[in-house]
């Protein structure tokens, strides 16, 4: 394909702002919806409606305060086993993202006059019979694996159903690949099951926690967050391995500044003083686990002198902390951590983790590793018959998963493939493409411009929708019934239901919606119940309840289930041995390493530093950039930089100046940053906050705050064996303002 | 109120939740979270904390508030009366703790200790909210078990206490060591 004379065939469009909610014609028409909705609840007074937040993966619950038709606070659900009543403050924050003034207010159409490309409001009959006939053509043309959805979020479940009906299953999620995916897949070739959300530690009875490189506190993962600090008053300890002083190692009795890149030595370090010293529980390794002598074979040279020299960490520490996570086992735990793929290799650091745990004898004991259970909710058989999925159109990676439904590619392999001429249509739900870390801002450019045909559904004018051929403006979380919620394991099994607390407002419809419309333009009726409401109710007659009933607290909640296991008890786990695998009889048979092994990273060149990335506790990336009420803090409004106090002094940074970070393929940050000299950081990294440095002029309140971190990542490590996507290859420097 | 830093992770819920609450203006907040480290690398120490009105027993804002907009409620806690309230930032000037400001519309505003919340037998937005219950409403002439046991052996300090104002908000340091 000829590289030039497609690139330019789809330019980003700014899109107009008479075509957002915050222009003056509009803002007319919200105060109508708002009054119109106001007259039926307002002489009730104020309501509240309790649902799930979508302002992160952890979906808590949440109760939504209503008064004149509009949603004035947002709080905890009590109802909610995910909340228990408490919020992290994104979840507070609906508000700034359903009354945000740059909401996409209507469909919206790309044209080309005289050589001039530009968006052109729509009715959604218009648009939704533009995005079916082309998204069928594409498929009759050139077969089902020739389009593909890029999805985050709750409302994706309707795309999948309407794109099943046409037989094509290419989803994926690029959180998966950037987070969840390795700690998932791990846990099958470690335990036979899939590790979940909220991971599988019992937090709150535990004495000894052990993280590397996770940032709880700053991740604020609600109900982890809760369990962590029920621990700290219980008087467990913490210990952090991070080349950062994180907000979770300003809790911990040991911080560990580590070098970047060599965790699984450090953990290969450890096992060898479990083993070597005799530390670890060897009834629970006789009975429960295969590979043991594999595992000692291949850190018996791990010594804490040589992985000192390694890590940067004294040897004696090493020694301390493996007898302390024994001595407290087995409530004691390594946590699998969260987005923690990094270097490519996070397949197997993950595998360390589950090794160093199986190694005390923790599993399914207080304190330890658990497996909490999922609400069991019956599906409805299919009311409509739809094609048999093309099989080739699963991913390459072997160790990628074969049992979600929802993600059956990396998301990597999709923007490869719209480059690459074999995906033709893409339908982006929820994805800011350009500043999402799948393979970079410019790989995903130049993939959306490849593509023949882009749908986007979306809430704002985020950087994507400017690529789009068809911009679907979906309505909030606040606005929309979503699919039930069963999708989290906890103590307490549930399913939870997502309700409007508000009507949509401007032209913005739910997901449910518009799936529906594109799939009956094709023809197909009944693959969609006659509405969601009828949907749902149906879904819970099937385990004995009903959608008025769920109404009421937003949630079904099942007895605690008995998490530990007793004296003798067979674990009839699902892996090839049946037990737990500390060497991996299927990727040994996949031709990769059976136990994990240490290897060596790219270092950062002379006057660069390696680009560590983490979140502020009030935001999720993307899905706040733009938020008003969240980042009214001081502490919210832009990222900075953070230099090591010696570092800054080498290039005679001053705290608080601005500077260009400039990369090691000479990328350079498109807006300054903001310098924070400090001495919670090693000498040979930098880090900065996700999720700044917007492009685009329509999130006028995200536009040009901060640093793009995505923007300085043109390398990018593939796990080989899963297809994990590692980043923290990149390297920068300082540029200083003339 | 006493507040446990050992678990405070500055994540600033309590201050979102609290304009919420309050309708506190963009720009402004009632309460507020500082995060202080200390030591030298790899020695460091960190605690965090989330500050408002202190509701002292000898409050200065009260005495130098010339209108007495500035007052103690009966429950014990300071409070503004609106219409009193002059601007004219007296209080602020005495207040050490930096508990107040100036109301877009004129008047001097601050933590009420959510009164209006408290007279319905609730909690207040910022306690409520708190994922990491590191805030305690707490009623110092008399304190429950619970209170007793979460104080008990552990390091507590109260700030700025030679300015002699009586604060009653207790902070249990973040230095405590596990299981003090
Ligand atoms: S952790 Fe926060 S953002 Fe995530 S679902 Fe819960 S309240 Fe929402
Ligand atoms: S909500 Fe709680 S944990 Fe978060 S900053 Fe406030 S006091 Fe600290
Ligand atoms: S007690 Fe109420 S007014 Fe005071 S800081 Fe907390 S939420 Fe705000």
């Amino acid at each position: 394909m000829s590289h030039g004379q497609n690139f330019s065939r789809r330019d980003f469009i700014k899109i107009s702002s008479i075509f957002l909610a915050g222009s003056t014609a509009l803002s007319a028409g919200a105060a109508q919806a708002f009054s119109g909705a106001g007259s039926s609840v307002g002489d009730e007074g104020s309501k509240v409606v309790y649902s799930f937040c979508e302002h992160c993966f952890w979906r808590c619950g949440i109760a939504a305060h209503v008064r004149d038709g509009k949603v004035y606070k947002i709080t905890g659900s009590d109802h909610h086993p995910l909340s228990q009543g408490k919020l992290c403050p994104r979840g507070t924050g609906g508000t700034g993202l359903l009354y945000d003034p740059d909401r996409l207010a209507y469909p919206l159409i790309r044209e080309t006059k005289g050589g001039k490309q530009f968006y052109r409001k729509a009715s959604w009959d218009e648009a939704i019979t533009l995005v079916a006939e082309k998204l069928y053509g594409i498929k009759e043309q050139y077969g089902p694996g020739a389009l593909a959805m890029l999805h985050h979020g709750y409302g994706v479940s309707f795309f999948k159903n309407m794109f099943s009906q046409i037989g094509v299953n290419k989803y994926a999620k690029p959180s998966y690949d950037l987070c969840c995916g390795p700690a998932r897949q791990a846990t099958v070739l470690t335990y036979g099951y899939p590790s979940d959300t909220p991971e599988g530690f019992d937090m709150k009875n535990s004495k000894y926690m052990v993280f590397f490189g996770t940032h709880f506190g700053e991740n604020m993962h609600n109900t982890a967050v809760q369990e962590i600090s029920e621990g700290i008053r219980n008087g467990a300890k913490i210990v952090v391995f991070d080349p950062r002083f994180s907000t979770l190692a300003g809790k911990a009795q040991h911080w560990l500044p580590i070098k970047p890149a060599t965790d699984i030595a450090m953990m290969q370090g450890l096992m060898h003083v479990l083993i070597s010293e005799n530390l670890y529980d060897k009834a629970f390794v006789e009975a429960h686990t295969v590979g043991f002598g594999e595992l000692w074979d291949s850190v018996k040279d791990m010594t804490p002198e040589k992985v000192s020299a390694i890590t940067d960490i004294p040897a004696d520490a090493i020694r301390t902390v493996a007898r302390e996570y024994a001595f407290h086992a087995p409530a004691a735990f390594v946590h699998s951590g969260r987005r923690t793929n990094w270097y490519g290799d996070a397949l197997q650091r993950i595998r360390a983790i589950h090794i160093l745990n199986a190694l005390v004898g923790n599993f399914k004991m207080p304190g330890g590793v658990v497996a909490f259970q999922k609400f069991p909710l019956v599906q409805p058989p299919p009311t409509h018959e739809h094609p048999a999925y093309e099989k080739e159109v699963h991913s390459k990676y072997p160790f990628f998963p074969d049992d979600e439904p929802s993600n059956t590619i990396a998301s990597h392999e999709i923007v490869q493939q719209a480059i690459s001429g074999e995906v033709k249509g893409l339908l982006i739900y929820g994805v800011n493409l350009p500043e999402t870390m799948t393979l970079g801002r410019d790989k995903a450019i130049e993939a959306m411009k490849k593509a023949e045909f882009v749908v986007a559904v979306d809430v704002l004018p985020s950087e994507v929708t400017g690529y789009a051929d068809v911009v679907l403006p979906e309505c909030t979380y606040l606005e929309r019934y979503d699919d039930l919620d069963n999708g989290r394991a906890f103590r307490t099994p549930f399913v939870a239901l997502r309700q409007p607390a508000v009507p949509p407002m401007y032209d913005s419809k739910p997901g449910n919606q518009i799936a529906k419309m594109i799939t009956e333009k094709w023809g197909i009726h009944g693959a969609f119940p006659p509405s969601v409401e009828k949907g749902l109710d149906k879904k819970l007659r099937l385990v004995g309840s009903s959608l008025a009933e769920i109404k009421k607290k937003g949630v079904l909640v099942m007895p605690e289930t008995d998490l530990y296991r007793k004296p003798g008890e067979p674990l009839n786990l699902k892996t090839p041995s049946g037990k737990v695998e500390l060497a991996s009889a299927r990727l040994k048979a996949g031709g990769f390493d059976a136990v994990p092994k240490y290897t060596a990273h790219p270092e950062p060149p002379t006057g660069f530093y390696r680009m560590l990335t983490g979140r502020k506790p009030m935001l999720t990336f993307g899905r706040t950039a733009n938020n008003r009420f969240l980042g009214d803090l001081a502490t919210a409004k832009e990222n900075e930089v953070w230099v090591n106090n010696h570092i800054a002094e080498k290039h005679s940074l001053e705290n608080g100046e601005y500077v260009h970070l400039k990369n090691q393929d000479g990328v350079v940050s498109e807006f300054p940053v903001k310098v924070k000299v400090t001495q919670r950081i090693r000498t040979d990294a930098v880090y900065m906050v996700h999720g700044f440095g917007h492009t685009s002029a329509k999130l006028t309140w995200a536009h040009k705050r901060g640093a793009s971190h995505n923007q300085l990542i043109s390398r990018t490590e593939i796990d080989p064996a899963m297809g994990a996507v590692g980043f923290q290859n990149n390297f920068v420097t300082f540029i200083k303002e003339a | 109120m006493v507040i446990d830093t050992r678990v405070c992770v500055g994540c600033s819920a309590c201050v979102y939740a609290c304009k919420q609450e309050n309708n506190v203006p963009e720009g402004y907040c009632r309460d507020w979270v500082v995060q202080e480290s200390g030591g030298e690398y790899p020695k460091l120490t960190m605690e965090n904390r989330s500050e408002r009105c202190q509701h002292c027993e000898n409050a200065p804002c009260v005495t130098y508030c010339p209108t007495r907009a500035s007052h103690y409620a009966e429950d014990g806690t300071v409070q503004i009366n609106r219409s009193l309230c002059t601007g004219c930032k007296a209080c602020m000037a005495a207040c050490p703790y930096d508990a107040r400001y100036v109301h877009p519309e004129g008047y001097v505003d601050k933590c009420s200790l959510c009164k209006h919340r408290i007279e319905q037998g609730l909690e207040t937005a910022c306690v409520s909210i708190c994922p990491t219950g590191s805030l305690n409403l707490v009623d110092f002439n008399n304190m429950d078990e619970k209170t007793k046991e979460l104080l008990k052996g552990k390091i507590v300090y109260r700030q700025k206490e030679h300015a002699g104002t009586e604060p009653s908000l207790q902070w249990i340091s973040a230095s405590n060591k596990p299981g003090a």
